[in-house]
């Protein structure tokens, strides 16, 4: 990224992955944040960026109590299972 | 019991080489113990991979079905229970792969699309917070978990595999077979692709 001129809102979407990520060097933050203070576009594209990842925890995101294994789901297990596991001597 | 035995099999793992020798020897007490105890969070990851019940259901029989047959592989490296959470992940991968799935569009439609000078064709509008989106928690999930089923799959599963099951993109390029560089860009392209499916409904002026 050129120290100069402003990146193109090309090249901020192409980074913005790893913005997100934190794996961007400072300077490459830098430029990074200079674009989005002149361009209104970058910024709703950035926050609606985030924003999804965060939708996308809301939606699936695992609760903290596992589900109960249902009866037929354990009965199935242990009949299919039976040639496959090791036996008892 | 199951949930204090999985408390048990989490933090003490005296307790989890107890429970493995007693199904090495066969012990069958042993093998609905852990169903039980590990099968919850297995049947949720599913669920989540999988959008039918059935497939989910027989994902985690097929999960237990091959650590059966594997258990003198085990090497005990790792808990019991992540173990089986990654073989579980890789059921339902190969579940997800070898499903007739429906025509998929192309990301390239999901993608932005750029002018010669680097702008943006159409620019980006501001989205509502969602807080004041105006739409109810449920029907929010629902409609993300909607636009998810919409990705083409080799984006679904690296979105779901890295921001919703959290693995590193180390761990996701080695449960798909991918370079991490190739992790990062499905990665990028699966969120600005969801981006695009969600914007009808999540920019502002919009219902």
């Amino acid at each position: 990224m050129s120290q100069h001129a402003l990146i193109t809102c090309r090249e901020l979407i192409e980074f913005l992955g790893e913005y997100t990520d934190k794996t961007l060097s400072p300077s490459q933050v830098y430029e990074f944040e200079r674009h989005l203070k002149v361009c209104p576009s970058c910024v709703a594209y950035v926050e609606a960026y985030q924003q999804t990842i965060k939708l996308g925890k809301i939606a699936l995101v695992p609760s903290d109590q596992p589900a109960p294994v249902p009866e037929s789901l354990v009965r199935a297990i242990r009949a299919a299972s039976e040639t496959h596991r090791p036996s008892a001597s | 019991m199951p949930h204090s035995t999985m408390e048990r099999l989490d933090t003490d793992s005296s307790a989890e080489s107890a429970l493995l020798a007693r199904l090495r020897s066969g012990d069958d007490e042993a093998f609905d113990v852990v169903v039980r105890v590990c099968g919850g969070r297995m049947l949720a990851v599913a669920r989540r991979m999988l959008s039918c019940e059935e497939d989910a259901q027989d994902a985690v029989q097929e999960a237990f079905l091959s650590a059966f047959r594997s258990l003198d592989r085990f090497d005990g490296r790792s808990r019991l229970s992540t173990w089986l959470h990654r073989i579980c992940v890789n059921c339902c991968l190969m579940r997800l792969r070898t499903q007739r799935r429906r025509p998929e569009r192309s990301i390239d439609q999901l993608l932005p699309q750029f002018r010669e000078d680097g702008h943006q064709e159409i620019p980006a509008r501001p989205w509502k917070p969602i807080e004041a989106s105006g739409i109810e928690q449920l029907e929010l999930r629902d409609l993300v978990r909607s636009r998810i089923a919409e990705l083409p799959e080799p984006y679904r599963e690296v979105l779901m595999l890295r921001d919703i099951e959290e693995h590193s993109t180390e761990e996701t390029a080695s449960l798909l077979g991918l370079t991490p560089a190739a992790v990062k860009t499905r990665l990028h392209r699966a969120r600005q692709a969801l981006k695009t499916l969600l914007d009808a409904c999540m920019i502002e002026g919009t219902l």
